[in-house]
């Protein structure tokens, strides 16, 4: 039974989903029996055929190792990846994902984590000095394209994505969220309309600490997946969404573009815009978009990105996909629906629909006086 | 009347009890504790039904209705009065996005604002005339595509500036009527449509629907008249004519 590696021929997915972020600025933990009971209202949204979450402060005994968890079709994928990670990493920590069997998810592959730190004397040494996030990332490409019947769908720090085929209330339970404690919470129900609800297709797509979960369609997806392609990303998954996560990836980490300023690159103004702002201004955009236009997405989006600093939700640049954001004292909540959120906050300190292109971000508050002390940064 | 608990409700459910409701000769419902439920009184009929609806309605709220008149206490989400046939959606609080999309009768008023895209694709129909109003702001896109129907927005929190801080607005309209309280300068926005004083014929239809709309939300009429309107109208009804036909 294939389930996680797809190869069906298709060149990418469209989706009408549903998604919900939570975050507390001061680092608070709640289990996932929020993100459960918002994302369940949105029930309607996905037909049963992909769900799934993202948490972030979930690890703290593991807070300084990646961890990885994978999905296996077969134990023998898992004993060829196991002797990889083995021979590059130490792990330090590795064991089945808990589950709970319920009905509604059947027909589950073998989901196992590990908690890892590349060795430092591993053999790639020889060819090239990788920090060990470019080293980690190098892996997850690796595994994905080369080990059949395996995929990393999670390998950050001290966060996971717990998805999977099924609607999202059920692959909570499934998961066990409530017994699970974060500060941050990502959730996606899905409704694939052009590939096959797959379990690696499920939302959030991550990489490292970065976590995406999309309602839309790129439909520039032609353009930026060559375009990552030159930086030797690995496009495997042919789903519009992963090109999010690794641009991200990109953008923020490798070039060190401030994120507010890489948002703009995903979704830049229009010229017509441009045309109208001050000389600094005007000269930062125009340069972001002729260095960046392949980067751009086009088509309609609404995104939840999750980093190790906070979270960012996002629309398209003429809002074609629905987007709410509310705040209640230290909590900031984001859903494509307005009940979502009240499901779990009914009367919020306040209420907003953002508007296309201008992103809700909230850093934590111990994030927060960090880059202030740094300052200097362009400030839009 | 009727009241209905609809905490943890599907909307399948709601929607057979109201229907069955109004089967049953009920005129007046109050539905309690609604929150995301899509598709509240879609295709309904009954020009003397009224729904009360308290919490947050689903997208698609009235889409299709035909007579009758929902109340909404609080937001609403995306896609309020969905070709709408005829009747009246209040709402209280504030509406999401493409309000009123394909239009075709009947009226909505928001007391506060709406989202992208009001009106979209909005058309009248010999005596029918769909009228949308709008007492807050409203997103960009506003009356895209317009064919027919009236649209006004008050902005009644609106500073005293003649700029109005959408984009792309009534771009494509080729029909109807958008009443507006400042002096815009529209040739800004698009060279399909011109914006005019009002004429007695006007003030006349305004008085009458801001009159309904001043009472259904006990806002006093004054205020809403502190700033003069203004219209806004196609240069032609069909502008692209040239593009598909030889002159």
């Amino acid at each position: 039974m294939l389930k996680i590696k797809n190869k069906f021929n298709t060149e990418r997915d469209i989706s009408g989903c549903g998604l919900c972020g939570i975050i507390n600025a001061k680092k608070v933990k709640t289990n996932g029996s929020d993100i459960k009971k918002a994302i369940s209202v949105e029930h309607d949204r996905g037909n049963g055929l992909g769900g799934g979450f993202a948490v972030y402060g979930n690890y703290p005994d593991y807070a300084d190792l990646y961890a990885f968890h994978i999905m296996y079709d077969n134990l023998s994928a898992k004993t060829d990846v196991e002797e990889y990670l083995r021979n590059n990493f130490i792990v330090e920590k590795e064991e089945s994902i808990p589950t709970f069997k319920t009905s509604k998810i059947y027909d589950h592959p073998y989901l196992h984590r590990y908690f890892i730190k590349p060795k430092s004397d591993r053999q790639d040494k020889l060819f090239h000095e990788l920090e060990d996030d470019d080293f980690v990332v190098n892996s997850v490409m690796l595994i994905n394209q080369n080990y059949d019947g395996a995929y990393v769908f999670s390998s950050g720090k001290n966060m996971g994505a717990f998805k999977g085929v099924g609607y999202p209330e059920d692959v909570a339970d499934f998961y066990r969220l409530e017994e699970i404690e974060g500060y941050m919470w990502a959730a996606h129900n899905r409704f694939p309309t052009n590939t096959p609800g797959w379990w690696g297709g499920a939302h959030p797509f991550t990489l490292l600490d970065w976590s995406i979960v999309h309602n839309g369609e790129i439909s520039s997806y032609g353009i930026n997946k060559r375009y990552l392609e030159m930086y030797k990303y690995n496009l495997a998954l042919r789903t519009d969404t992963e090109v999010i996560t690794y641009i991200l990836d990109l953008l923020i980490r490798k070039h060190k573009i401030p994120i507010r300023l890489a948002l703009t690159v995903l979704a830049s103004p229009f010229y017509q815009k441009i045309d109208k702002m001050e000389n600094d201004k005007k000269k930062l955009f125009t340069a972001l978009r002729q260095v960046y236009g392949s980067a751009l997405l086009n088509g309609p989006f609404a995104i939840v990105f999750g980093y190790s600093g906070g979270m960012v939700a996002m629309n398209d640049r003429i809002k074609l996909r629905p987007l709410v954001a509310a705040s209640n004292g230290d909590f900031t909540y984001v859903a494509s629906e307005e009940a979502a959120i009240r499901a779990v906050c009914q009367s919020p300190d306040m209420i907003w629909s953002p508007k296309a292109g201008e992103p809700v971000m909230v850093e934590f508050d111990d994030i927060k006086e960090k880059t202030s002390l740094k300052g200097g940064l362009l400030s839009l | 009347m009727m009241t209905i608990d609809a905490a943890g409700m599907h909307y399948k459910e709601l929607n057979r009890l109201i229907r069955e409701g109004i089967a049953n000769g009920v005129k007046k419902f109050f539905i309690e504790n609604v929150n995301g439920q899509y598709y509240i009184g879609d295709g309904i009929k009954g020009d003397d039904v009224v729904i009360n609806i308290n919490g947050t309605p689903g997208n698609d709220l009235g889409a299709f209705m035909d007579g009758p008149t929902l109340t909404v206490n609080n937001n609403a989400q995306d896609n309020v009065g969905n070709t709408m046939n005829a009747g009246k959606i209040i709402i209280n609080g504030d509406a999401g996005d493409v309000v009123g999309y394909g239009m075709r009768g009947g009226r909505i008023f928001i007391r506060g604002n709406a989202g992208y895209r009001v009106g979209i694709h909005m058309k009248g129909y010999n005596e029918q005339l769909p009228v949308i109003i709008i007492g807050g702001k409203v997103g960009s896109f506003f009356a895209e595509y317009m064919a027919g129907g009236v649209i006004v927005l008050l902005g009644l929190e609106d500073d005293d500036s003649d700029e109005l801080d959408i984009d792309y607005f009534a771009s494509g309209m080729h029909g109807g009527t958008i009443f507006i309280r400042k002096k815009i300068d529209f040739s800004k926005f698009s060279n399909e449509a011109e914006l005019y004083e009002i004429d007695d014929k006007d003030a006349d239809f305004l008085k009458e629907y801001l009159t309904d709309f001043a009472n259904s939300f006990n806002i006093s009429i004054e205020e809403i008249y502190k700033k003069p309107f203004y219209k806004i109208v196609p240069s032609s009804a069909r502008p692209y004519a040239h593009l598909y036909t030889s002159a």
